[in-house]
């Protein structure tokens, strides 16, 4: 729970750092990884597919007896892979066109300089240590498997029998045991020296120097140097890698910036989308407001002629009444006026 | 199904029918054969009831309850943003159907994701115990959260008018417009993030399938699949629940199918184009006639050119059946759209032996939790006013 | 505070922390300014 809390102030921690920016920042920082971390550089021409560090990987890690014991050499005939019982193989590859010789080759986490497993975990279950290690932290996983989609070397497993807790199993590169100053178990168990650790920088020469001096003996390539932005384990060998389990096609790209720019699109969204869809919401909300006041004007329009009309009418009606009266007065007061006129008439000729 | 559309056109039989009908019988074995199954997945692990290994460690739950489901709960925030935003009113009918079904596909997302991750219970720890933001998968989590969250407050107001809550609902009625700008935003966000999650997988997915434009392919395509989801759903309630719907609900439903299948034919138009220029961005046409390829090319022209244009016809010639039976098309190509990214595409390099293919029980999951979802969706339309006006706020708006 | 960072993985686990505080703190401030924006169209 410790470690929990401890990661909680992540966020806290990221508020800060954007404050103080190291000064050597810029905008087209190049990473090289942590300095003097180690790895482990494995030279197949060495290995005789003995599968001494299969036995000592389970033994250090606690892993479960495995289906055959570790000196039943009848396995190195099937391509297998690493599971969740199983941190390491190997496996044997014959490349005749090549070699006389078969080509053993192990296989267990290649421990990224840039972890793609890091990289996709959305709980960061996965930490690239100073070290070099590459470890996962099982008391903070979901379990959503994210890792192993990413990983481009198909590393992570996952405890799919478990109901309770499922882990997601991989090598840690002995990351508990360098912290003690010891080697990583398959290393130390290794007899022939196919597997070399040291300071990667000090493995990278070494392995340069082997090519070198031998020049028929390799292939003139070092895996692991560039591969997916680098690995903290580097591979040196006789036969073309694409033969014996390795993929050459994985360009040299580190994983994170995959979705680095999807990912920069984020606050873009956010940023943009309101001034966007506000300024649309503008448009169609003064639309209706056009509409309205048009339909309106309409109306008043209408209801203003109407009341002109209904005016003109009243008017008309009132001047034609009030003609119709004076006309009336009128025919009145000549009526009045002839009868008065006629009754003086006939007065004078009754008087 | 056939007899359920028999009673319910007799009206008011509804409550007195009798239980075991059809719908209820299938849904009742859905239900049984799914807890039994759910009981193995929580006892036995995921391995009890998955074909899922080392190599695909993603299988049916992702690509059909996660990816599909996202995609086909995108009618929410499309009708939303055509009618609050856009101010197209005459689709408003379509607007509770519309933000119902999203409500609940999203649900069903999280909900089927209960199942798929290791430990379910630990889902909110991305967000309370450690922030993997380098993760797109964080990105699309935290969406997720926030926008069933948005839709769960857009919903509400049907919900509140059934038990008559009015203060609360007029509260929630004012929020409405904060709501449908975040609910684009947090959409286009994670509808996106979806396509985007295979972006860190180069050497994995097919590159007709993998283009740096993954998550505009996803967004486009949700777009598009909301709309026709929206037809789809509303042939469908049509059948079922036609006796909840009111005049006006009616009235508008042709245009509604109308308008949307237009809108829908030039969303399909404008993908179809960006994903030819996505397989000319890495120049992959000789790709074009492999046995992928011509997959791709089922996919391309089966499905999305076809239902464009098919869409483009029955806008033209007003034939709604047409329309109707695009959207259903078109659903189908979403979902072989998301199948062919998780599944198909993704691992082709490995042999056939290490490929990955479905158990029954997975599929049985997937069942279960569909039929939940129309049973929950039913009770809801049955109750609240979804299809109708509620006569007390009939005059708002 | 000012360690340097060796790692592109860390670089973006800062970077992107960051940048998700302000987007959240943008989509609450931009509600806010909506509204001053438009106060006098209310009435």
């Amino acid at each position: 729970m410790s470690t929990s809390r401890r990661k909680f102030l992540k966020w806290m921690a990221a508020a800060g750092a954007a404050a103080t920016v190291p000064e050597k920042l810029s905008a087209h920082e190049h990473f090289t990884g942590y300095p003097d971390s180690y790895g482990v550089l494995h030279d197949t021409t060495l290995c005789i597919g003995c599968r001494s560090c299969e036995a000592a990987c389970n033994e250090v890690n606690d892993l479960p007896e495995p289906d055959k014991p570790f000196d039943d050499l009848s396995v190195l005939k099937e391509k297998r892979r690493t599971d969740d019982k199983s941190y390491t193989i190997v496996n044997k590859y014959d490349v005749e066109e090549h070699l006389r010789s078969p080509v053993f080759r192990k296989f267990q986490c290649n421990h990224c300089l840039e972890p793609a497993c890091a990289s996709a975990c959305f709980v960061g279950a996965f930490t690239k240590t100073p070290e070099g290690a590459v470890v996962y932290d099982a008391s903070v996983c979901v379990g959503c498997r994210y890792c192993m989609i990413a990983c481009p070397f198909d590393v992570p497993t996952y405890e799919y029998n478990k109901a309770l807790e499922p882990r997601v199993m991989k090598c840690t590169m002995c990351h508990p045991r360098l912290k003690e100053g010891k080697l990583p178990g398959c290393v130390e168990a290794c007899p022939m020296e196919a597997l070399t650790f040291g300071k990667r920088e000090d493995l990278i020469s070494i392995a340069q120097e082997r090519i070198r001096k031998y020049p028929d003996r390799y292939v003139d390539h070092i895996y692991g140097i560039e591969e997916m932005g680098g690995t903290s384990w580097i591979y040196i060998t006789g036969a073309p890698y694409e033969e014996i389990g390795f993929r050459t096609d994985l360009g040299i790209t580190p994983a994170p910036e995959f979705t680095s720019g999807a990912l920069a699109m984020v606050p873009i969204v956010v940023g943009m989308w309101p001034v966007l869809l506000g300024g649309i919401y503008a448009i169609s909300k003064r639309k209706e407001q056009i509409a309205k006041k048009e339909k309106e004007d309409e109306v008043t329009r209408a209801v203003n002629e109407n009341q002109a009309k209904a005016d003109e009418n009243l008017k008309n009606t009132k001047e034609k009444a009030q003609k119709d009266q004076e006309f009336a007065v009128e025919k009145a007061v000549k009526k009045a006026l002839e009868e008065a006129e006629k009754n003086k008439d006939s007065g004078k000729e009754e008087s | 199904m056939a007899e359920e559309e028999k009673q319910v056109t007799r009206h008011d039989v509804e409550e007195s029918r009798s239980l075991f009908t059809p719908f209820n019988m299938i849904a009742g074995i859905f239900l049984i054969v799914g807890v039994i199954l759910a009981f193995k997945r929580f006892t036995g692990g995921l391995g009890a009831v998955t074909n899922l290994d080392h190599n695909n460690p993603w299988g049916f739950w992702i690509g059909f309850d996660l990816l599909t489901g996202v995609a086909l709960a995108a009618g929410g925030y499309v009708t939303a943003a055509c009618v609050e935003i856009f101010g197209m009113k005459k689709y408003h009918a379509a607007l509770r159907p519309a933000i119902l079904t999203g409500f609940l596909g999203y649900s069903l997302v999280v909900f089927a994701l209960l199942f798929d991750v290791g430990r379910p219970w630990r889902l909110p720890y991305p967000f309370i115990v450690n922030q993997g933001v380098t993760s797109v998968m964080f990105e699309v989590g935290a969406c997720v959260a926030l926008y069933l969250t948005v839709l769960f407050l857009e919903f509400s107001p049907a919900a509140l008018e059934w038990l008559g809550m009015k203060k609360v609902r007029k509260l929630a009625i004012r929020l409405t417009m904060v709501l449908t700008f975040l609910g684009v935003i947090l959409s286009t966000l994670h509808q996106s993030s979806l396509g985007a999650m295979y972006l860190i997988a180069p050497s994995k997915l097919h590159p007709l399938w993998y283009s740096p434009y993954l998550p505009v392919f996803f967004f486009v395509s949700s777009i598009a699949a909301g709309l026709s989801m929206v037809v789809f759903e509303s042939t469908l309630s049509y059948k079922n629940f036609r006796n909840k719907m009111d005049e006006e609900h009616k009235k508008s439903r042709n245009a509604i199918t109308i308008g949307f299948g237009r809108a829908a034919s030039l969303v399909l138009a404008g993908y179809f184009a960006i994903k030819i220029f996505g397989v000319a961005l890495g120049n992959h046409w000789n790709l074009l006639f492999t046995n992928m390829g011509l997959w791709f090319q089922v996919e391309m022209l089966g499905f999305v050119l076809l239902p464009c244009f098919l869409y483009a016809i029955g806008v033209r010639e007003k034939n709604v059946k047409l329309i109707r039976f695009t959207a259903f098309w078109t659903v189908l190509g979403i979902v072989l759209n998301r199948f062919n990214v998780s599944l198909v595409a993704f691992n082709w390099q490995l042999p056939m032996e290490a490929r990955y293919f479905p158990s029954w029980m997975e599929i049985g999951i997937t069942l279960f939790i569909v039929t939940v979802g129309l049973v929950v969706f039913r009770f809801i339309v049955t109750r609240m006013p979804i299809f109708y006006e509620h006569p007390e706020y009939s005059t708002e708006h | 505070m000012s360690e340097t960072i060796h790692t592109l993985q860390e670089f973006m686990t800062q970077t992107k922390g960051v940048i998700y505080l302000l987007a959240l703190g943008f989509l609450v401030s931009f509600t806010w300014f909506w509204t001053f924006l438009h106060k006098k169209d209310k009435d």
